[in-house]
């Protein structure tokens, strides 16, 4: 398969510049890969999207989707996977969606380990809704609800993946798209959840370029198992003082899924009327 | 006497509701009808938890104020339930708790009885049986099968309580009001929960997602229970807004998912409610009322959520209303809403209550036979798949990933046939028409469903109105007093016919509802209809059947 055949006939609508478009051309090479190599067919992908701009990528790849509500990407994701272990299921979420609306819903799914793939396009401000701060806003941050200054610092969100029982949990840049392939592939292929920040820049509201180009850096000889140095490195840098920012896999470790536990329960009954009876006989 | 009703009282954690259910099997064993109001407070233990069973050799739904047998494990109970006493009543307590008792009243040590015979200090409750049975005059034989059957553990020790009180009452001498054997059909005795749960496992449910919440979690521990003889999976997320969404996803992979909640829970859904109606994703919501607003009372009852239901989430989309009545209605409906909820690809809303969810009622499966086939429509596999293809009666073809070939997007946003998102001012129009257009094919096939019925005196041409739980109040009352009595059991869409039919040369409506406005009366003048007076209770408990006949009393004077 050609990345090519992904696409559809909808109109791009996001602005020139936008980090949306290295993830979406991240993504459609993985998933044709997969699909070629026969290790994930692309009738068994799912693409499940909050709202916001990063939501549009549903629209933009021809490929099984749900595009649901603000924040609640995790939950649909879950229940198709429960429903169906032979999906893979991917969530494209923005920062907004993610981590202030749904933060639940993404602690959960670290905690029971499900295993879908959590793509979060975090630019750290809203864009559709033209500029307000986001969790992962830096203190200070000027925007149309806080003219005067956001006044408290940003969460770091994956130390708070990690804190939850995170099996995989990495952070992209959407300028450096090589890197991105790469840990998508990875983070879709891991048997668990897995959670990727990408440092997505939103061109016109947040521009954030020149910030991380200088200050971004590749993981290198860092063993992704290693608890304690992932957790060094998440700590690196906080999203709001200007330290270093490691990109890459920080964490990856092989444990149960929730999905698992559900394994057994996909027959059908056949003799319903019978079991029901039956049930019913121990209440006389 | 034609019926019986026992109560038996103590505090939370005395296994009240136990003792109530051993009861009523006794009298199932007897050839009676069954009803068992259960009413306790928000709490685990202490406080006054309270059971009245009633027996009837006649099918009954509700509960009346005088009791026959007062069973009291302490003082509070009959403090409280004096009043219930009749001047035939009997009253048996502990008189290892009970200081002050009634005059002609039964104590029996039952804390010492229990210890004696080595048992668990909530054994009383089997010695408190066995002096009601003994009372009763219900033989030996049969109380012993029963309690085999329902006391799991220290069967023997249990036995031997049942044994001392059963005996120490037939020693006391006295006439007592003996049990005959009727001729009601032995029926399991369980709760509107539990039908639900067997309703929408005949429906062929494969998933039920909840958080818990009073008074609808017996539905999700029935499930939960169930899950590995009916093979389905039970999933229980971090809030209510996860329930929904999950419930969402496991339909979008074709799996056949119910859900369930009470109003404060239901609140969280709304936005999912709302997604389902623009993304097409069939549901079925129990949303059992309990009373309100906010917290209310959450132990107790109430018919307060009918307009919320019927209106909740942004926009307008097609839903289904359904309120069962009774035990046999939970079973019917919950196995035919999934069906039309998959059928029409809508979110469906099984409305109870605290009185249907949690009493519990002889369950006949006879009167709940006949469930329609009603099956989804599925994509053939041919052309190209559109999930939201139009056609001429708005219901377009399901697939479910994987299926080569096919692309499945399901869309919340307005959507081409594709589902690919649109703002296009005609496409938006064409997916209200769509919705519209499901409506429509939806009314025309409840034509055919028994979408409300009717009790009572059917010439009469005063009727009662009723919905939910107080059909059985209403129908029993309606019967005494030669009333016409119409449920109207599908609340959306409104069965206006049929409703027109029910009540055709009546003359004057009174409508009986748990709440304090009047909600069924509401929603009729929307169809043109008028309810002439209003029969309301709305201190969150249940109308007795005493109550009701004071009311009609009151109002038809």
């Amino acid at each position: 398969m050609n990345p090519k055949d992904l696409g559809t006939t909808a109109p791009n609508t996001w602005c020139p510049g936008c980090g949306n478009f290295a993830i979406l051309n991240a993504i459609k090479p993985v998933l044709a890969d997969l699909d070629e190599e026969g290790l994930v067919p692309i009738e068994k992908v799912v693409l499940v999207s909050g709202i916001g701009c990063h939501a549009k990528i549903i629209d933009y790849v021809n490929a099984n989707s749900f595009y649901t509500i603000h924040g609640r990407t995790i939950p649909v994701a879950t229940g198709i996977k429960l429903a169906n272990p032979d999906l893979t299921v991917i969530c494209f979420a923005g920062d907004g969606d993610a981590y202030a609306e749904g933060l639940d819903h993404l602690i959960f799914a670290a905690k029971r380990n499900v295993d879908i793939t959590a793509i979060i396009h975090d630019n750290r401000v809203y864009g559709l809704t033209t500029g307000q701060y986001t969790p992962t806003s830096p203190s200070g941050f000027v925007g149309r609800s806080t003219p005067e200054g956001l006044k408290v610092p940003p969460i770091n969100p994956l130390e708070i993946v990690s804190a939850s029982g995170g099996t995989f949990v990495a952070r992209g840049y959407s300028h450096g798209i090589e890197l991105l392939k790469e840990v998508f592939r990875e983070a879709i292929l891991h048997r668990g959840f897995s959670f990727v920040d990408v440092l997505q820049v939103c061109a016109t509201f947040f521009n954030l370029y020149d910030y991380y180009n200088e200050r971004v850096y590749t993981l290198e000889e860092h063993d992704p198992q290693d608890r304690a140095r992932a957790e060094e490195k998440m700590k690196e840098w906080d999203y709001d003082s200007d330290g270093p920012v490691p990109l890459g896999i920080f964490y990856r470790e092989e444990a149960p899924t929730f999905g698992d536990n559900f394994a057994k329960y996909n027959s059908k009954i056949t003799d319903m009327d019978g079991r029901i009876r039956k049930t019913l006989e121990s209440y006389i | 006497m034609d019926e019986f009703s026992v109560l038996v009282g103590g505090r939370a954690g005395d296994g009240i509701n136990e003792a109530g259910m051993i009861i009523a099997r006794l009298f199932n064993q007897l050839g009676y009808c069954l009803y068992q109001y259960l009413d306790y407070p928000s709490l685990i233990r202490g406080g006054h938890n309270f059971t009245i069973v009633r027996a009837s050799g006649e099918k009954i739904g509700a509960h009346r104020d005088e009791v026959d047998f007062l069973l009291a494990l302490n003082q509070e109970t009959i403090d409280r339930h004096e009043w219930r006493l009749k001047e035939t009543s009997v009253v048996i307590y502990d008189s290892d708790e009970v200081k002050s008792p009634v005059a002609g009243g039964f104590g029996l040590p039952l804390k010492t009885m229990a210890k004696e015979a080595g048992a668990p200090a909530i054994a009383r409750n089997t010695g408190l049986i066995g002096a009601f049975s003994g009372a009763a005059g219900i033989e030996w034989e049969v109380l012993e099968e029963v309690l085999r059957k329902e006391i799991p553990q220290s069967i023997d020790e249990n036995l031997e309580v049942a044994r001392r009180g059963h005996d120490g009452i037939e020693g006391g001498g006295r006439e007592m009001l003996k049990v005959e054997r009727r001729s009601y059909p032995c029926c399991p005795v369980i709760t509107g929960n539990e039908l639900i749960g067997l309703g929408l496992l005949r429906g062929g449910l494969d998933a039920y997602v909840a958080y818990p919440m009073t008074p609808s979690s017996g539905v999700l521990h029935f499930l939960a229970k169930a899950a590995d003889e009916f093979s389905i999976k039970v999933v229980h997320p971090e809030n209510e807004i996860a329930v929904i969404l999950m419930a969402q996803g496991f339909a979008y992979a074709g799996k056949r998912t119910a859900l369930g909640t009470s109003g404060g829970g239901f609140c969280l859904m709304t936005e999912g409610m709302s997604l389902a109606g623009m993304a097409e994703m069939p549901l079925v919501v129990v949303v059992s009322m309990r009373a309100g607003p906010s917290t209310g009372v959450p132990t107790y009852t109430a018919q307060s959520d009918l307009h919320f239901v019927m209106n909740a989430g942004q926009g307008e989309f097609t839903r289904l209303v359904i309120a069962p009545g009774d035990t046999e209605q939970a079973f019917y409906w919950s196995a035919t809403s999934l069906s039309l909820a998959w059928k029409y690809q809508i979110p469906a809303i099984l409305l109870s209550d605290k009185t249907l969810s949690e009493s519990a009622y002889s369950f006949n499966l006879v009167e709940a036979r006949d469930i329609p086939e009603i099956r989804p429509v599925l994509a053939d596999g041919e052309d190209d798949y559109r999930r939201y293809l139009r056609t001429d009666d708005g219901i377009s073809p399901l697939a479910f990933p994987p299926m080569p070939g096919a692309v499945v997007k399901a869309n919340g946003y307005a959507h081409l046939e594709s589902g690919i998102t649109t703002e296009d001012a005609g496409e938006v129009k064409a997916v209200q028409d769509k919705s519209l257009l499901k409506e429509k094919s939806l009314k025309k096939e409840l034509d055919g469903l028994p979408a409300v019925k009717t009790y009572g005196s059917k010439g009469s041409s005063t009727a009662l109105l009723c919905w939910g739980s107080n059909k059985g109040v209403c129908a029993e009352v309606g019967e005494k007093f030669g009333l016409r009595v119409v449920q109207p059991v599908v609340l959306n869409p409104f069965p206006t016919t049929k409703f027109e039919e029910a009540l055709r040369d009546v003359e004057r409506t009174i409508s009986v509802e748990t709440n304090s406005t009047g909600q069924l009366a509401r929603l009729i003048r929307c169809y043109g209809f008028e309810a002439d007076d209003l029969i309301l209770k709305y201190d969150s408990r249940p109308f007795s059947v005493d109550d009701l006949e004071k009311k009609i009393e009151e109002v038809t004077r």
